[in-house]
């Protein structure tokens, strides 16, 4: 039984630019894989070859034991692709761009209709089927998107950066759905760029930069790696920041950062360091406007895996 | 193949009477060109607008198939750039069925233009001089010469950075081609450097063969109307034995 997604040694250059290093990527049938990058990375590059739009310069990629390469065609009908690039077509109503595309697939007018009529239902677009995609907020869009690439009833979904640009309340609606779709056994391959998206969704993260992957791991595995959760202090009094730096060293589990002139925040090993430090502030006497405790951003996860920043201009604790 | 190409034409077409600057075109652009043309200069150049209506009018509708055969380019140009394409190719369909689609679309555009055109003609006084059969022929062969020229939009289109670029590199060839041709004036009336340039366009044998199979008129550059019809089938072979193979070999690099 070969596994959902495989691909080995994949390399694409573009011009000069290395795009894609030789990585290495394996879904097994029904799971989620996070991909985890900033821009520039090579996340929608793998995306690419892997829904047959690029051809590879190396390595080799199957979709269900289908070459990517070699049975293009046949991938196809086992995918479904949403993302930053594959679109809607803003001068179509909902209906129509879901019809059009249920035709393409083969199905009768009548089939395409019923399931168009299906999804929008689902992505709670129905009211919306007859208007105009352009006039779709981002999430009904992001939503129509989605349901585009559904029509098919594809075994592997593509998600690439399926929630960039929306407010947090329509990520989670387009969480919601990509849960919906892992419980009917949909294997997802999700590029994102942040760390809570991928520990939220997927049973495996791979990080990758510069075309090469740096890391592979479960969310746990790698939350562990990278320092476990980061702890945010902003104090009502800018002059008490010294301080609160002393405390967080203590504290912490490496060198405090500063992200904003009056913030300060610092990896800690589990959540129980959020109690130690409202106590230690609390016996200090100095009053905060802002605690919080977070996932590690993108650019901490980098700092972490390869201890260097991913901005050249990434403050550090030295200007406090 | 055949079947994803007319699901894509309906969509071409969808998105022309939902976009109305695209209906413009076909629409009102050749209405005011006909007015300009026949009211404004009609009466300096053939003495009347009555005569100069029967002399302008085939050449504007190839005036007009020539933009509108342009617009193509734009249109994939905005496709590709907005991600619709990147769509279509993850779906089992044949990779050029996109562009099949877009060209058959066109072909509704045309046909729109074309009807308005000789309408509206006939309303402000032109005769059809020649049997119905005739006006068939000039319509088939204006929308083949379309369809052929086509291909350099899609290649344009392929080509450039943005649907702006595509914008104005079509009107940089479009111009010369339609006014350094017997659009408007008969070609004798032109000094002789520019009568080499009009004998050799191709769209001057277009508009010549309009005039005959139109008005009956014979040529003006000196050919029957049978010889400039062949004049017409031949750049149209040109035409696309050149450009087709150019345009789907970028239009495969492109995407």
């Amino acid at each position: 039984m070969p596994a959902a997604i495989e691909a080995h040694g994949l390399i694409k250059r573009f011009g000069k630019t290395t795009a894609l290093d030789g990585i290495d990527i394996t879904v097994e049938e029904g799971r989620v894989l996070g991909v985890l990058g900033p821009n520039g990375a090579g996340k929608t590059t793998a995306v690419r070859i892997l829904a047959t739009l690029l051809k590879p310069d190396g390595g080799t990629a199957t979709v269900s034991g289908l070459d990517v390469v070699h049975q293009a065609t046949a991938v196809r009908r086992k995918i479904g692709l949403t993302g930053q690039f594959a679109s809607v077509d803003e001068d179509l109503t909902g209906m129509q761009n879901l019809v059009m595309i249920g035709q393409l697939l083969d199905l009768s007018t009548r089939q395409a209709k019923v399931r168009a009529a299906e999804l929008l239902a689902e992505f709670d677009l129905t009211d919306a089927a007859g208007r105009l995609a352009k006039t779709y907020s981002g999430g009904m869009r992001r939503r129509l998107d989605l349901s585009a690439s559904l029509i098919g009833r594809p075994a592997v979904v593509y998600l690439d950066e399926p929630t960039t640009g929306l407010d947090p309340a329509k990520r989670d609606d387009v969480w919601d759905m990509i849960r919906v779709l892992v419980k009917q056994g949909t294997t997802i391959l999700l590029t994102t760029q942040y760390l809570e998206e991928a520990d939220a969704l997927a049973n495996e993260i791979t990080v990758i930069d510069h075309g090469s992957i740096i890391a592979h791991d479960t969310p746990q595995g790698l939350k562990r790696q990278v320092g476990g959760q980061t702890l945010e202090v902003r104090p009502t009094d800018v002059t008490s920041l010294p301080r609160v730096r002393e405390l967080l060293v203590r504290y912490g589990t490496r060198e405090p950062e500063q992200p904003a002139p009056d913030l300060l925040s610092v990896s800690v090993a589990s959540e129980s360091a959020m109690t130690t430090v409202v106590a230690a502030l609390a016996a200090e006497n100095i009053s905060v406007s802002e605690l919080s405790l977070r996932l590690p951003s993108l650019d901490e996860v980098f700092y972490s895996l390869t201890g260097q920043t991913k901005k050249d201009e990434t403050p550090n604790g030295a200007a406090a | 193949m055949i079947r994803d190409s007319l699901i894509l034409a309906k969509r071409t077409i969808t998105k022309m009477f939902r976009n109305p600057e695209q209906f413009i075109d076909v629409t009102v652009q050749p209405i005011i060109m006909t007015v300009l043309f026949v009211f404004i200069f009609g009466g300096a150049i053939a003495g009347s607008t009555d005569k100069y209506v029967q002399f302008a009018l085939p050449g504007i509708i190839v005036q007009t198939i020539m933009f509108t055969s342009l617009t193509i380019g734009v249109n994939l140009n905005t496709d590709i750039q907005k991600g619709i394409f990147d769509r279509f190719r993850s779906l089992p369909i044949a990779r050029s069925a996109p562009l099949f689609g877009a060209v058959l679309g066109d072909i509704v555009r045309h046909s729109i233009a074309i009807t308005v055109t000789l309408v509206f003609g006939r309303i402000i006084g032109f005769e059809f001089t020649t049997p119905w059969w005739h006006v068939a022929i000039a319509v088939l062969l204006i929308i083949a010469f379309a369809v052929s020229l086509c291909w350099v939009s899609v290649l344009i289109g392929m080509l450039a950075r943005s649907a702006g670029a595509v914008q104005g590199l079509s009107f940089l060839i479009v111009f010369p081609l339609t006014f350094g041709s017997s659009t408007f004036v008969p070609a004798s009336t032109l000094p002789t450097w520019l009568q080499g340039w009009v004998a050799i366009n191709p769209v001057t044998h277009v508009i010549e063969s309009m005039r005959g199979l139109l008005t009956g008129s014979t040529g003006v550059v000196g050919d029957t109307t049978t010889g400039q019809i062949l004049w017409v089938i031949t750049s149209c072979v040109v035409l696309v034995g050149v450009f087709f193979p150019l345009a789907t070999w970028a239009y495969r690099k492109k995407i």
